[in-house]
């Protein structure tokens, strides 16, 4: 849930812990969140496919897992929160089935920017983990 | 794999993609409100416009992460032809085998949200091509691109580096080959599957009457006798019937699979598999030979092949 407000510059600190967020990754998430994204690629939607191409299942793509860290960052720093960059390295597949755990950390702050350090894990690993800038109010009164 | 090769694909560095390529539909509520939903995003700013228009962003705006969703191609398919340098290097990796594709890095940076009505499109260059890595996914090459998004007004409000492992599926272990399913042994066909296991193709012989019957069963469809022995089959047949099975795939088995209903020369039909021939080859009629296969230490069964001559 997005915080209704949004934080302050001045009240955000470096070391910082983000609220968890846990996703939990059914089949229908990650079909839906692929279509979404319009990303018919058949490793994400089609199990037989996905298995012939390597892979033990269907699994969420790049663009959902975006989806997910922007997320995970606006429901922290509310609305007015403004992205600058994301920067994503993929690891462990996101499969149906299992449970995506999001946790963050502020690791630098400058000239109204926070840059958060983010990560998602599931059973088998990270998934993803990268970093966020994004620009936050001076004052939010 | 050979030098020629990643010659030819690394000719691809620092070349542009093609002609931008434009989104399907301007930045637009619908799409937006699907991916939110999706998401579980509710970030008011996205779909409430009374919130939006407080926000900082004074009106709706579409998740800056959403960027890529923008330029997506969709369900459409490519064209077979005339792709631009992105398809044709696909195409030469797919070609030396690398043919399964992974994202495995992003970089966006946003230069400003987009709103309802911008319409974006986008340019990409080929930026590199990795030497052969080993993954834990197979053998691989990365591929890095690099893309800028514009909008109608030629406006740059977005950037991204794209990397993806375009590599060969991992083979199959053989320990890993899962074994052929068991069959569901009866005390009415145990007799079948112990004469396989000793090289024998056993037919169910009526001990009143001499009828031959498949598949097994305890009673005489002719004169109803319980009683029964076997004899063994010369192995030889012709093929009834068959067909050829691409989908759905059992791991167990190999494709295309031909599954066929066997004539015994001694009037008794049985399903098994046509083997050591190309599925075109095979034609309703044509002469077989049993081949007892070992698939593994506990299974053993009758299978065909065209007999020689």
């Amino acid at each position: 849930m997005t915080a209704t407000t949004t934080l302050a510059y001045d009240d955000v600190n470096v070391g910082d812990v983000l609220p968890e967020l846990s996703v939990p990754l059914t089949r229908t998430l990650i079909v839906a969140t692929a279509i979404a994204s319009r990303d018919y690629q058949d490793v994400h939607h089609d199990p037989g496919l996905a298995q012939e191409r390597g892979s033990k299942d269907i699994f969420m793509n790049i663009l959902s897992t975006n989806g997910f860290v922007g997320r995970f960052i606006t429901d922290w720093a509310g609305p007015d929160a403004v992205l600058e960059r994301v920067k994503i390295r993929l690891g462990a597949p996101n499969y149906p089935g299992d449970t995506m755990v999001m946790t963050g950390t502020v690791v630098e702050k400058h000239d109204g920017l926070v840059e958060v350090a983010v990560k998602g894990a599931n059973s088998l690993g990270d998934h993803v983990t990268g970093t966020v800038r994004l620009a936050l109010p001076r004052d939010t009164t | 794999m050979s030098d020629a090769f990643l010659e030819k694909a690394r000719s691809f560095e620092g070349r542009d993609v093609g002609p931008a390529e434009p989104g399907a539909d301007a930045v637009n509520q619908a799409m937006i409100r699907h991916w939110c939903e999706a998401i579980g995003d509710t970030n008011p700013v996205y779909t409430d416009p009374e919130a939006a228009r407080r926000s900082v962003h004074g009106g709706i705006v579409a998740p800056p992460v959403m960027l890529q969703a923008w330029v997506m191609r969709g369900v459409r398919p490519r064209p077979a032809a005339g792709g631009n340098a992105r398809d044709e290097l696909m195409a030469i990796l797919d070609a030396a085998g690398f043919t399964s594709v992974v994202a495995t890095d992003c970089e966006q940076e946003y230069h400003r949200y987009l709103r309802l009505g911008d319409h974006l499109s986008m340019t990409s260059t080929i930026e590199s091509i990795s030497d052969e890595k080993k993954t834990a996914l197979g053998a691989g090459h990365f591929v890095t691109t690099r893309s800028d998004y514009h909008d109608q007004q030629g406006e740059l409000v977005a950037s991204m580096r794209f990397r993806i492992l375009k590599f060969k599926p991992g083979e199959r272990k053989t320990g890993d080959q899962p074994k052929r399913p068991r069959p569901a042994v009866t005390q009415d066909n145990a007799f079948f599957f112990e004469g396989a296991r000793h090289g024998q193709l056993l037919i169910q012989r009526c001990k009143s009457c001499g009828e031959l019957r498949h598949p097994p069963r305890p009673m005489c469809a002719r004169c109803r006798s319980l009683e029964w022995d076997t004899v063994e089959a010369t192995g030889r047949g012709t093929l009834y019937s068959f067909v050829v099975n691409h989908h759905p795939q059992v791991p167990a088995f190999d494709y295309p699979l031909v599954v066929g209903l066997v004539q015994l020369e001694e009037g008794t039909r049985l399903v098994s598999n046509v083997i050591g021939v190309d599925p075109a080859d095979v034609r309703v009629g044509m002469p077989l030979e049993l081949e007892m296969v070992a698939f593994d230490d506990e299974l053993t069964l009758p299978q065909f092949h065209p007999a020689p001559g």
